[in-house]
């Protein structure tokens, strides 16, 4: 079967707006969907669920929550690790408050609560730009770090500074806790980046989108045809922030199940989700996942293949994986700069034209 | 009569405000006009005590040798720079200190000397991006996309598909505009300012580094533009000829001083307005 867009003739506008105008394009989404949702919870075996699918699931939901900042508004932040802390703690701390609280609610209203702190951390932005915004979303990073060590509120006054999650239901299953199934905890968190991603998609598609676009490419023609910069870029910072929020508290609650914070969200997970985007491709949704696809694969990749196949020795599986990432980092700003997803649409118009290069 | 009008040679509109030219086109009341602007950057004074107004309708042509301050003007107007001295007065009122995006929703748009388009944008959403003044949907309805975000949305593409076609850029509509050649960008940017239906457009040398062919279409859209919709546009052009062809009145501009105001053939045999042009080097 080919590619093809010919024959697939759009009648009006609205089926030209479509997420996938490409009939075929469509086709492969939903049954990637329907593969996630009613397939892979259902064969994926435990070690699988746990080493890849749910790490992918949360640092896709950072990454396409970073995205949205720096992919598609262009303000750049090394904050993200800080800002999944909030995430992470309001979600502990609406757990112990609330025990009835349904888990649901407990993500989402981290994510609001993650939302109104990436606001207000949002307005130097409106001020400074490109490098020393990072350097002030940098100590946003170590702020929250701080705080969350050094505040024992935050963390319920535990011994070991530690915030384990309680259990938690949904439909009476087990999602949270050490004794929650893998393919429960992935179910929960696949539909809540499910949603997620709708959300991303319709605000990238219209006014909200191209406004944080317009800031992102030129700022002063952006204001100069009506986009408040304010209210851009303040919204970018909200929405972002709501997303890596979420991940946060899926971190803590489904994935980790408890977390210390110097160790959980350092500085190093900013990075992490930095390089995501880039590798996967910075504004494109897409992107967000394939970045985090790619990253959360490469180290289990890289241990399956060398230290359990060839024996080689763990460091140096790490080593490796330093490198390749860095090397990709290199490649994608230098060659690429809308990573993985731009290689996937540059190969698919290949295709569409393909086997005549006119 | 007013001195104006005869200067014009045309007839005086019934309303007595304003008249209508040889070629049939009715020059209405002043819509903008500035009063007594004093702009100072540090030592510099790029505009010097200037006054003039713009009438509905009209095409309003700002011309001066480099660095005479004509951009400035325009960055005055659209709220980009604050004088130090001087009134701004739109539609009878006299308008606050306002910021860019403020201005462009009173009905004022632009386009630039320097191409400013959105880069990594398609020649879509950058027109389209044109229309954000007019958009009133919510961000939640938009994140939902229910209510009045799809149907908002069908509804400015449509009207952008009118804006595409009447400048001839449907082939180009799914190009990133950075692939675009520079003549067709500049076409898009006037694209993307007339998608916000703008009372008032304010064009900076949309001529500047183009082909005789190219300046002969641009030139026409200018002219269908402000014949086909009304619009009033204030338009920065060296180009002489150009200028004589399509404006009805003249700012001459000299060191951010105005040297001339008046009909193209009289602006143009001005012992003043000449002087200022000799050996002025000018593209
Ligand atoms: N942002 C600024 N800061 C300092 N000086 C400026 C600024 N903008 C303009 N100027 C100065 O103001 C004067 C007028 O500049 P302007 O760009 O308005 O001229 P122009 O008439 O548009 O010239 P050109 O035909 O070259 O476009 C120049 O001396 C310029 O250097
Ligand atoms: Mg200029």
């Amino acid at each position: 079967m080919f590619y093809r867009e010919a024959g697939d003739f759009k009648t009006s506008y609205r089926e030209d707006m479509q997420t996938f105008p490409i009939r075929l394009d469509r086709r492969a989404y939903w049954t990637i969907v329907a593969l996630a949702f009613l397939v892979a919870p259902f064969v994926v075996n435990d070690y699988w669920t746990n080493a890849v699918l749910l790490p992918f699931l949360v640092w896709a939901t950072a990454a396409l929550g970073l995205n949205l900042l720096t992919g598609y508004c262009g303000q750049v932040s090394l904050g993200t690790g800080g800002f999944m802390a909030v995430g992470a703690f309001a979600a502990y701390k609406l757990m112990t408050a609330f025990p009835g609280m349904n888990i649901v609610f407990v993500v989402l209203l981290a994510g609001v609560v993650t939302a109104g702190v990436g606001l207000l951390f949002g307005l130097p932005s409106l001020r400074i730009k490109g490098f020393y915004l990072a350097v002030a979303t940098l100590a946003a990073q170590f702020f929250f770090v701080w705080l969350f060590n050094k505040v024992p509120w935050f963390y319920n006054y535990s011994a070991s500074g530690q915030i384990t999650a309680p259990e938690r239901t949904i439909f009476g299953i087990l999602v949270t806790g050490p004794s929650a199934a893998p393919a429960a905890k992935y179910l929960f968190t696949l539909t809540i980046l499910f949603g997620l991603a709708w959300l991303a998609r319709n605000l990238t598609r219209g006014k909200t989108g191209r406004s944080w676009m317009a800031i992102r490419d030129m700022d002063i023609a952006a204001e100069i045809i009506g986009v408040d910069p304010l209210k851009a870029k303040l919204s970018a910072f909200a929405v972002s922030s709501f997303f890596v929020g979420v991940a946060g508290a899926l971190f803590f609650t489904v994935y980790l199940g408890s977390a210390e914070v110097t160790e959980a969200f350092g500085i190093d997970k900013s990075f992490l989700v930095l390089f995501m985007i880039i590798i996967g491709g910075l504004g494109s949704i897409l992107g967000s996942f394939l970045g985090a696809a790619l990253l959360v694969l490469l180290p289990v990749f890289l241990k399956n293949v060398m230290v359990d196949i060839l024996h080689w020795e763990t460091y140096i599986a790490a080593h490796l994986e330093l490198m390749i990432v860095g090397g990709l980092i290199i490649f994608f700003l230098i060659y690429e700069p809308h990573g993985l997803a731009q290689l996937w649409r540059l190969a698919k118009e290949k295709l569409r034209l393909w086997p005549f290069p006119y | 009569m007013t001195s104006e009008a005869i200067t014009h040679g045309g007839a005086m509109n019934p309303e007595g405000d304003g008249w209508v030219t040889p070629d049939g086109r009715h020059i209405g009341p002043v819509v903008l006009e500035v009063k007594n602007i004093t702009l100072r950057f540090g030592g510099v004074t790029a505009i010097k005590d200037i006054s003039f107004d713009i009438r509905e309708g009209e095409i309003r042509a700002i011309i001066g040798p480099n660095g005479a301050g004509k951009s400035s003007m325009l960055n005055v107007i659209s709220g980009f720079y604050h004088p130090q001295e001087g009134e701004i007065w739109f539609r009878g009122q006299k308008r606050p200190p306002m910021k860019p995006f403020q201005v462009a929703r009173q009905g004022i748009a632009r386009t630039f000397q320097n191409i400013a388009l959105f880069k990594g944008m398609s020649v879509l959403d950058n027109i389209m991006t044109g229309r954000i003044t007019l958009m009133r949907s919510t961000m939640a309805e938009e994140a939902l996309w229910w209510g009045r975000a799809e149907r908002e949305e069908l509804a400015h593409r449509e009207a952008v598909e009118k804006i595409i076609d009447f400048l001839e850029i449907q082939h180009i509509r799914r190009t990133p505009v950075s692939r675009l050649p520079y003549g067709l960008q500049k076409r898009v940017e006037l694209a993307r300012a007339l998608a916000a239906e703008p009372k008032l457009l304010l064009l900076d040398e949309p001529m500047a580094g183009m082909n005789v062919e190219e300046k002969e279409d641009m030139s026409r859209f200018i002219l269908d533009v402000n014949d086909e919709f009304g619009t009033t546009i204030v338009l920065i052009e060296h180009d002489m000829g150009v200028v004589m062809d399509l404006s009805d009145r003249v700012v001459v501009m000299d060191y951010g001083k105005k040297i001339g105001d008046g009909p193209p053939d009289e602006v143009r045999n001005d012992p003043q307005v000449i002087a200022a042009y000799l050996g002025v080097s000018h593209e």
